[in-house]
């Protein structure tokens, strides 16, 4: 192999880099984020289940269809209707973004960009001097 | 012979009694969840606005104040302090403004003529055939089926060609956050918008998907602003456009605007 | 073929360097931009558009010029042009990217851009814009490095090549073209409503891209071995020429409408550009320095003892190019803004912020453009020291 010094000590960095995530991390496991749930409701709009896997895409769906489609509430599979809003029903009961939305969305790393525009219950009108 | 005929048989039948699985599964299965609209929604084929210049005039601008106030502080509409990133949705402009080329250019040198000082109330005219729909690339405005020109502030890329397109200066850019400048008390059934996106009036449509009237008309006591459906003969719009004067800003460029202006 | 971009006099290399620094500081005040919002730039709620737009309007006039050398050279068979109708394709290839980067540059929500191919609108005109910029990108890379490649294999193009040549002469025009719709299409802005837009985009276009062209060959003829050759420069010349006339043409006949008709919301926006309004007009200097040089430019360019000069030809295509880029660079975009739909007229000044960006881009453009053009001398050096690679058919 012609520059065969150069080309092993390239191929250890990468592995080493590329694994990176592996060994940095090793033995330490962080702990598996802890809701707080509302204390008044016990049924979410949806079953848990439901919303744990598909609440991104309802949300999607909700916004579709009041904004373009005029529609304004929506009747779920067991027949209760509900107001599609992100701030008027869904934070009513789950009134801490930070208690609830962002304790799993930080644990995944994933930053939806809702409340650029849409107004958390836990937003203190004192941010805005910052 | 036979044998083939036997698999082929076999086969087909097990096909269709496969086929039949979905329709049965969705038969036992429960509902299907369905978005509907209000039932308490106000319904209209095509909705327009009359402005009554002559109580606005008479009201004056602490009225055209209230009303634009009702309207920003319901949308959270920022107020940047400056005509270069202003937001405005309902504002008062001096009547040659709102209707440029119509004064006399003799009358408006020696201040006199029935226009003279009087401000207007003006707004997205929620146009019948609006430049802006025309341009915008990704629907990120549109013209709903009651007539209203709506916005979509999660589609629209800030290309400002809507800005560009309309010919009533309606529209208004978010040049950066607008969060910190929000000065009236925060409106937490509506959301603000980011910088980057388009904002103008839309006609209220959240306030008449509850039944209610656009705030700006809740709040004119006087019917300074009237509201209500152009394709309804009964509607108070068609009944005072029957026997009112009115005019509509720059009509001859097929915009068909929906707000007139009463004397 | 990139490989020989990558080494190269100390001058090439220096130039590369300050694009490269131009570039990074164009692009960390992008950065400040994405953070801050489109309010960094001088831009506002009655002047929307800008120096971005501005700069994007007049480069797709450039783009569009290597029409002039594809159709001359392959459709009528215009010899004289064999040896730089790369030089347009490249040329075309870094100002369409210059195109679409300033647009990007532009947009209030650049993380949404991908939204015009999730939600095609068929009537909007910048849908279509978008549409004919990308292909025109994508035939003209295409069509530049497979005619390069074939050239130095000594093989002549395949037929598929020239078929992507051939639609990329109507495609040229159609750039210029839907992008002058942009504007010519909007009832409220009186400035930009006249048929002739797409013939002045057209006009602007075919002098602007030739005197580019005939500035960089000259350049090339001066500091390196490659040469147009002198005739190839003069028929450039001559449609430049004839492109300038036109162009001015067109301007008067602009004026004449405006001013015979007496229409008042046509001809305020004259006024603010060649004489203020409302008591300011920051744009009068420029103006009147665009008028001049266009003047200057079209005389230059037409007088055969000028345009056959070593030291004038070069003179006419800089103020060929310099009056077109205050015309539609920034004169025609903000122009239209200023008095705004309420007759008011609130002044548009570009920050530095806005500036560095837009420098940024031309840098970018500049940069792309040289690399583009080292490769395609590399070739030519190549072939004309008759060293021919090994696989190429005996």
């Amino acid at each position: 192999m012609y520059n065969a010094g150069k080309i092993i000590i390239g191929i250890v960095i990468f592995v080493i880099l590329a694994t990176f995530p592996i060994w940095y991390n090793h033995g330490k496991a962080v702990t598996l984020p802890q809701l707080e749930l509302p204390k008044d409701e016990k049924q979410c709009v949806e079953a848990t289940d439901f919303m744990k896997s598909s609440h991104m895409k309802m949300l999607d769906e909700w916004r579709d269809s009041v904004v373009r489609d005029g529609n304004r509430v929506y009747v779920n599979g067991a027949g209760k209707q509900y107001l599609m809003s992100l701030q008027v029903t869904c934070m009513k009961c789950h009134t801490s973004r930070e208690k609830f939305c962002d304790r799993c969305h930080n644990y995944l790393n994933v930053s939806p960009g809702c409340w650029d525009c849409h107004i958390a219950p836990d937003y203190k009108v004192a941010e805005r001097s910052k | 012979m036979d044998d083939n005929r036997r698999r082929f048989l076999k086969i087909a039948g097990l096909s269709i009694l496969g086929m039949g699985i979905k329709p049965a599964a969705d038969a036992l299965a429960s509902a299907e969840p369905k978005m509907i609209p209000s039932p308490e929604a106000l319904v209209g084929k095509r909705w327009a606005m009359v402005v009554n210049m002559k109580k606005l005039r008479e009201g004056g601008t602490e009225v055209m104040d209230r009303l634009s106030l009702a309207c920003h502080s319901t949308h959270n509409v920022p107020d940047m302090g400056n005509p270069k990133s202003d937001v405005k949705w309902l504002w008062q402009e001096p009547y040659e403004h709102a209707f440029p080329g119509t004064e006399s250019e003799i009358l408006h040198k020696h201040h006199e003529g029935w226009a003279s000082g009087l401000k207007v109330l003006v707004l997205c005219n929620h146009c019948d055939n609006p430049p802006c729909v025309r341009v915008c690339p990704t629907k990120a405005t549109w013209k709903r089926p009651d007539g209203i020109v709506m916005m979509d502030y999660h589609r629209c890329i800030g290309c400002r060609y809507c800005m560009a397109a309309c010919p009533y200066g309606a529209r208004s850019l978010n040049w950066q956050d607008p969060r910190p400048f929000i000065k009236t008390e925060l409106n937490r059934e509506y959301p603000t918008r980011t910088r980057g996106v388009v904002e103008k009036c839309t006609f209220c449509f959240e306030r008449l998907a509850k039944g209610l009237k656009p705030a700006c008309v809740d709040a004119a006591k006087n019917k300074e602003l009237v509201f209500g459906d152009m394709e309804d003969p009964k509607s108070e719009v068609r009944e005072l456009l029957k026997t009112n004067f009115f005019i509509r800003r720059k009509p001859e460029l097929g915009t068909s605007p929906q707000v007139y202006y009463i004397l | 073929m990139l490989e020989k971009a990558i080494s190269g006099p100390k001058s090439y290399v220096a130039w590369v360097l300050v694009l490269l620094v131009i570039l990074g500081i164009g692009f960390a005040n992008y950065l400040r931009q994405l953070v801050f919002g489109l309010g960094i730039t001088g831009m506002s709620r009655s002047v929307s558009w800008g120096l971005y737009i501005g700069q994007f309007t007049f480069l797709v006039g450039v783009a569009a010029s290597a029409v002039m050398l594809v159709m001359t050279y392959y459709l009528h068979n215009f010899k004289k042009f064999g040896k730089i109708t790369i030089l347009g394709e490249f040329l075309a290839v870094a100002s369409v990217i210059m195109c679409i980067t300033f647009v990007t540059v532009d947009l209030g929500r650049p993380d949404r851009a991908v939204n015009i191919f999730l939600y095609p609108t068929p009537n909007s005109v910048l849908f279509w814009d978008f549409v004919v910029l990308s292909g025109y990108l994508l035939l003209n890379i295409v069509i530049g490095w497979t005619v390069l490649g074939c050239e130095r294999r000594g093989v002549p193009p395949a037929t598929w090549t020239k078929v992507l040549i051939y639609v990329s002469i109507p495609w040229a025009i159609s750039i210029h073209t839907v992008t002058a719709f942009l504007y010519a299409g909007l009832p409220g802005r009186g400035f930009w409503l006249t048929a002739i837009m797409a013939p002045r985009f057209l006009g602007s276009a075919f002098a602007c891209g030739p005197a580019l062209l005939i500035l960089f060959c000259m350049f090339l003829r001066k500091y390196t071995k490659f040469d147009a050759g002198w005739e190839a420069i003069q028929a450039l010349a001559k449609i430049s020429a004839y492109a300038m006339v036109a162009s001015v043409f067109f301007f008067l006949c602009e004026l004449f409408t405006v001013y015979y008709s007496q229409i008042p919301g046509h001809m305020t926006h004259f006024e603010y550009l060649f004489a203020g309004l409302q008591g300011v007009g920051n744009l009068r200097p420029l103006m009147w320095v665009c008028v001049t040089l266009a003047i200057i430019a079209a005389i230059l360019m037409v007088l055969p003892q000028t345009r056959n000069s070593e030291t004038w030809l070069p003179v006419g295509c800089a103020t060929v190019f310099f009056s077109l880029w205050m015309e539609k660079g920034i004169a025609l975009v903000v122009g239209g803004f200023i008095p705004n739909p309420m007759e008011v007229v609130y002044q548009y000044t570009p920050t530095l912020p806005e500036l560095s960006i837009t420098l940024g881009v031309w840098a970018l453009g500049f940069l792309i453009l040289t690399i583009l053009y080292k490769v395609a001398l590399g070739v030519r050096a190549e072939l004309d020291a008759g060293s021919v690679s090994v696989n190429a058919p005996k």
